[in-house]
């Protein structure tokens, strides 16, 4: 009876001193949070610099450092100093399948705000802009598009810009035969060896692919942009608690001009692993979706306004 | 569950979502099948030089075998389908990548057939050697010669004991051809979750595929047990069940 009697009292005890932290109860991610203690940010292991691997395995980027800046901003709201994080690696397969089915809370990555993908998963402000292009080897003969005729393109799974190449290929009927492959580093691969002789990624993906290659200077990017691709945090739909968290730090990074150091760090700094510098000046579609923070999709069409 | 995406357009192509299932299966099944004769044949060959007395024909079968038994299948795909082409000559190599018709395809099939090659030769071996000695002297004593005492003798009952565990054989490599993928052919697996990322109906198109499995293997379960009451010798093994 005693027993009993004292665990009552203990759970009276511990829900008196629960209740006036959170007036109202936490639901969804917040609340996973909150019970698990454990904070589950999904990563990429070749999208430099925006979430990749360092020579010790970390997974870092502009896109980590962003996450980092949102957790900070989950501690304080939950008040959990000691919150701990976990990386889950994800591809452009399964970063929807994982994210959906709650093993990452959210993803940080180099993730195209689509108005497709927006009726599974939710997006942050959008914190780059980006388009597809094409890197090919030097010499290749490749100018445009259009010369890509009955050759091998390489592309990686899942990606907005194989939706992109592809819808081309069959707009001007160039008989291109594609070679899908897993992820980024892999897909480079191919052009490296030959397989294939061009690789469609957003451009700033390729920058970081050409500077990490190991003869720089052999390949180069062309193209005119074929799709618009704005990138965000990616989380779960319909959770508008954690949703205004997220939204709130990083409009407050936007705001605070904080966004800017994180910028130059990753884009017109070296970076691990090899201390390359990308020297990519910020786009001027960046700097407006920063003066106006918005996660504003990318239509059906791969382009903005379709 | 809703299947009715099935028969919406593809998004590239032309064609439905049906037709990227149905011919994920064409290419599983045709990976599997040219992996298995291949693995059957070389694995057979392998296997019985395992077993022979002369050093210089067992040594090359053993290391082939550990070799090919060792290394991971996921590795080696890889190694066939980007390394090879960069170790051999530069001619060969550049053909290999770009002249070749469905590199993914062949290379996947090569890998899977002469891994699997490997896991035969090792059953091949196993059931040659489940014979008792006394039946291979008697036979060398009646005067057989011993390729006539292979051919007569130790292949024919060889061969049915090890039914049961070559339709293991048979039935793994079918659920490894998907480690195809990897290297781009678009088989069951990769279909379905290129199609899961389309269309985001991972769940139902995933069931597709593992019933599809499931009656692929099934389908292969049955014809060997089949295969194997045809080939039965009566009053040996395995006959007592029945």
């Amino acid at each position: 009876m005693l027993r009993i009697g004292s665990l009552f009292a203990a759970i009276a005890a511990a829900s008196l001193l629960a209740a006036p932290l959170h007036a109202q109860e936490l639901t969804g991610t917040l609340k996973k949070i909150k019970d698990t203690g454990v904070v589950k940010i999904g990563h990429r292991d070749a999208s430099i610099p925006f979430s990749y691997l360092d020579d010790k395995q970390r997974p870092i980027g502009y896109g980590v450092d962003i996450c980092m800046k949102i957790v900070d901003r989950i501690k304080a709201e939950l008040k959990m100093p000691k919150l701990r994080v976990e990386f889950v690696p994800v591809t452009s397969q399964t970063r929807i399948p994982v994210l959906t089915g709650g093993n990452i809370d959210m993803e940080c990555g180099s993730t195209t705000n689509s108005v497709e993908r927006q009726k599974q998963v939710d997006f942050a402000p959008t914190y780059f802009v980006t388009g597809t292009k094409i890197i090919v080897k030097k010499g290749s003969g490749i100018k445009g598009y259009d010369d890509l005729k009955g050759k091998n393109v390489v592309f990686t799974q899942g990606t907005t810009n194989e939706r992109a190449i592809k819808a081309y290929n069959d707009e001007k009927k160039l008989g291109i035969n594609f070679i899908p492959s897993k992820d980024h580093a892999e897909s480079f691969l191919s052009v490296e060896t030959g397989r294939a002789v061009a690789f469609p990624m957003d451009d700033i993906l390729l920058y970081g692919l050409k500077a990490s290659a190991r003869n720089p200077d052999d390949y180069e990017v062309i193209g005119e942009f074929l799709s618009d691709d704005p990138y965000a945090i990616m989380m779960r739909r319909d959770d508008p608690a954690f949703k205004k968290v997220v939204d709130s730090a990083v409009t407050a990074l936007y705001k605070s001009g904080e966004i800017n150091k994180i910028y130059t760090k990753w884009f017109q700094s070296k970076i691990p692993p090899k201390g390359i510098n990308l020297n990519f000046p910020m786009s001027e579609g960046l700097k407006e979706a920063i003066k106006n923070p918005n996660n504003t999709g990318v239509g059906p069409c791969g382009k903005m306004k379709c | 569950m809703d299947f009715g995406f099935l028969f919406e357009p593809a998004f590239s192509g032309g064609g439905t979502y049906l037709d990227w299932v149905i011919s994920g299966i064409q290419w599983t099944l045709y990976l599997s099948v040219i992996g298995w004769i291949i693995a059957f044949v070389l694995g057979s060959i392998l296997g019985v030089l395992r077993t022979v007395p002369l050093a210089i024909l067992r040594v090359p079968a053993t290391i082939y075998v550990e070799v090919f038994r060792n290394i991971p299948l996921l590795v080696q795909m890889f190694i066939w389908y980007f390394v090879v082409p960069e170790i051999v000559p530069k001619a060969a190599g550049d053909w290999l990548k770009t002249q070749m018709p469905m590199p993914e395809f062949w290379n996947a099939a090569l890998c899977l057939g002469t891994y699997t090659a490997s896991r035969v030769a090792e059953q091949v071996r196993a059931g040659i050697q489940s014979i008792p000695r006394g039946q291979v002297d008697a036979s060398l004593a009646i005067g057989l010669t011993l390729p006539q005492t292979y051919r007569h003798l130790l292949l024919p009952m060889s061969y049915r004991i090890i039914i049961p565990p070559l339709t293991t054989e048979f039935l793994t490599i079918f659920k490894n051809s998907s480690v195809a993928l990897t290297i781009g052919v678009l088989e069951l697996t990769a279909q379905a979750r290129q199609i899961s990322e389309y269309t985001f109906q991972t769940f139902e198109i995933f069931t597709i595929a593992t019933v599809v499995y499931a009656l692929i293997t099934l389908t292969v379960t049955f014809a060997m047990r089949w295969v194997e009451g045809r080939a039965r010798v009566p009053g040996y093994i395995g006959t007592t069940g029945k």
